[in-house]
């Protein structure tokens, strides 16, 4: 009898079909909203650090990790505008230093005031993102070197002009550390600093998705070349790309000083490489062209959950690093899978 | 008294290192005509249409917009003469849609306070023209506009680039193998669009490597052989076997045999 292998043989097509479109959906669903694998990844974490220690739920314990991350979720807005134009800024860690311990010498030692204090911290931020920019736009460097250059020249400034000494929050003017003031919304307690790192967010979201310069920014990470015969003055983009970034580094500069209550030269040591892991767990694509900034949120709160997670698990440091590791390749794979297509 | 041209070259020189791309080329565009321009791989089509389009500059020669000397530096610069080009290498961005990718460069704003202040982008206005457009293209299969471009097959890429130059071309619309990828029914649409525009009274000028295709449309065809003019003949004039024969420099025709300007085509045609 051939009949009924026959059937059988359909079925198995049919259902080997189901599965592949399937797989397909998910796929395209993914191609289309990229921050949805590192939102499952994030609620799995926050179930499962939660079952292995109470404390972790604890609305106390919440509020702390929004405030641990809110740093380096700052500096991973810049770095993912960056990293969507297909470069790469591993200066960001040292700009906002830099922002950071001009605002506090100048309104410590000079005694200017509060505002004033702080913006000249700012201009000091975008004119160094400024540089990134003329350097990798004009003398058509590589970002990756670029950065990698001034990440030693303004940590080096930033070292000669606070002499290598922090200044304690006590000469500080209220204003400067006003960004670590808690405000407690029911039981949950955020800084004033997490409220500006969200309100950035909100702000970049809004550019990228509804703004002229945002899809502009998406077409010179996704072929510059196109871009340009498209119109697109590429280097205009590009050099604007790292000024803002700037703006908003010395920003998280502003939020730094709040976060611990005095400004340093050290103070956020591996700045630059959590940035970049953020950025990368979040979906945004190395490659350019793809991501979003909600995606960047994810994953800079997933970094947040998982070191406070497996320290409340009682599991040592090196774990920590050994999962972020993995969620960085995880991650990357998933891009070079998604931006598989094919009509 | 002559006609002017409306886009001009005048002795194009382009250099790749020691490549020669363009050795003294000449091209003129009539009001109102389909010129196309036809040649080996190689030949500089492509070249000269990019510096004609901003996208290269030429080392050397004069390029003239309804007589006046224009020197472009970049594709803005001829766009902003409404000069609209489709390149043969497409120049989408694949992980835009199709929308954004039709109005990359000539986004519309939302009205009132959210476009003025906030500079919001008018996402449903952009969408609904580009459906329009598409299908006024006979691209009606396509039914999502927010549909990233790299999902999209190589033909349909080739037409959202098409409706793109369609919709913007003001003076003159350049197209660098446009059906190239094209199956026969989108490429006898794009033809019949070609048409469609001279028949408004806008110039086209078509590069392609299919002779009937060519042979079909054009009003005057453009033989470039190694960087430079070999001829300017019309359908009428000659053969496809001709074409191709001062393609390959076995044949050549005397200036006076040329149709160099549109009259010498009617007289041609009569
Ligand atoms: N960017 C470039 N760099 C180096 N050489 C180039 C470049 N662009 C064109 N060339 C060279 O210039 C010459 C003319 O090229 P072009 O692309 O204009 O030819 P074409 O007539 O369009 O050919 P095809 O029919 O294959 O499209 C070729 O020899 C090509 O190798
Ligand atoms: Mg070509």
């Amino acid at each position: 009898m051939t009949t009924p292998t026959a059937t059988t043989d359909a079925e198995a097509l049919i259902e080997s079909l189901d599965r592949k479109s399937a797989l397909h959906k998910f796929h395209h669903v993914l191609h289309k909203y990229p921050w949805i694998s590192p939102g499952l990844v994030l609620l799995v974490a926050i179930i499962i650090f939660g079952l292995l220690n109470e404390r972790f739920w604890a609305i106390s314990n919440l509020s702390l990790i929004t405030q641990q991350v809110s740093i380096v979720a700052t500096l991973a807005i810049a770095q993912t505008l960056v990293i969507l134009t297909a470069g790469i800024d591993l200066s960001v860690g040292a700009i906002a230093v830099f922002a950071s311990m001009v605002m506090a010498k100048t309104a410590a030692e000079q005694g200017v005031p509060g505002p004033i204090a702080l913006l000249l911290g700012l201009m000091v931020g975008t004119a160094a993102g400024a540089l990134n920019g003329f350097l990798i736009t004009r003398l058509r460097l590589p970002p990756f070197i670029v950065t990698l250059g001034t990440l030693s020249i303004f940590t080096a400034i930033t070292l000669i002009y606070a002499t290598g000494k922090t200044i304690n929050g006590k000469y500080l003017p209220d204003f400067m550390l006003i960004l670590g003031t808690k405000i407690q919304i029911g039981s949950f307690k955020i800084t004033y600093g997490v409220v500006v790192m969200l309100l950035l967010y909100a702000i970049f979201a809004y550019v990228l998705r509804n703004t002229a310069w945002g899809k502009h920014v998406y077409a010179v990470g996704d072929d510059p070349a196109a871009a340009s015969l498209a119109g697109i003055q590429v280097n205009r983009v590009l050099f604007s790309v790292y000024l803002v970034g700037g703006l908003v580094l010395a920003i998280a500069g502003w939020i730094a000083i709040g976060r611990v209550g005095a400004a340093s030269p050290s103070i956020i040591p591996d700045a630059n490489l959590e940035s970049i892991t953020a950025v990368v767990i979040g979906g945004t694509s190395l490659f350019g062209g793809r991501g979003t900034m909600i995606g960047t949120l994810i994953g800079a709160i997933l970094v947040g959950v998982v070191s406070n997670g497996l320290v409340l698990a009682g599991l040592d440091q090196a774990y920590k690093v050994l999962a972020i590791g993995i969620l960085v390749i995880v991650a990357v794979a998933l891009d070079q899978w998604i931006r598989k297509v094919r009509a | 008294m002559t006609l002017q041209p409306v886009l001009q070259a005048k002795g194009l020189v382009k250099t790749f290192g020691r490549v020669v791309g363009l050795n003294s080329a000449d091209l003129e565009l009539y009001p109102g005509e389909v010129l196309a321009v036809i040649g080996d791989n190689g030949a500089g089509k492509s070249t000269l249409i990019k510096c004609l389009s901003g996208a290269e500059i030429p080392d050397s020669g004069e390029m003239f917009v309804e007589g006046e000397l224009v020197s472009f530096k970049r594709s803005l610069d001829a766009r902003a003469y409404g000069i609209e080009t489709v390149y043969q290498t497409l120049a989408v961005a694949p992980a835009l849609d199709i929308a954004s990718n039709l109005f990359l460069g000539r986004e519309v704003r939302s009205k009132g306070i959210a476009g003025k202040v906030f500079r919001k982008l008018d996402h449903n206005g952009m969408r609904t023209l580009a459906k329009e457009q598409m299908t006024k293209l006979g691209i009606g299969t396509l039914q999502d506009m927010s549909q990233a471009v790299e999902t999209l097959s190589g033909g349909q890429r080739q037409a959202v680039s098409v409706a793109r130059a369609e919709a913007f071309g003001s003076k003159v619309i350049i197209l660098d193998e446009p059906t190239a990828a094209l199956g026969v029914r989108e490429s006898n649409q794009v033809l019949k669009m070609i048409e469609l525009m001279r028949d408004r009274g806008l110039p086209v000028i078509l590069i392609s490597h299919n002779m009937p295709q060519v042979f079909s449309v054009a009003d005057r065809i453009h033989v470039q052989r190694l960087g430079s003019r070999a001829a300017v003949v019309t359908p009428n004039s000659h053969t496809m076997n001709d074409a191709v024969a001062i393609m390959t420099g076995a044949l050549k025709v005397d200036e006076n045999d040329q149709a160099l300007s549109p009259a010498q085509a009617i007289a041609d045609a009569l």
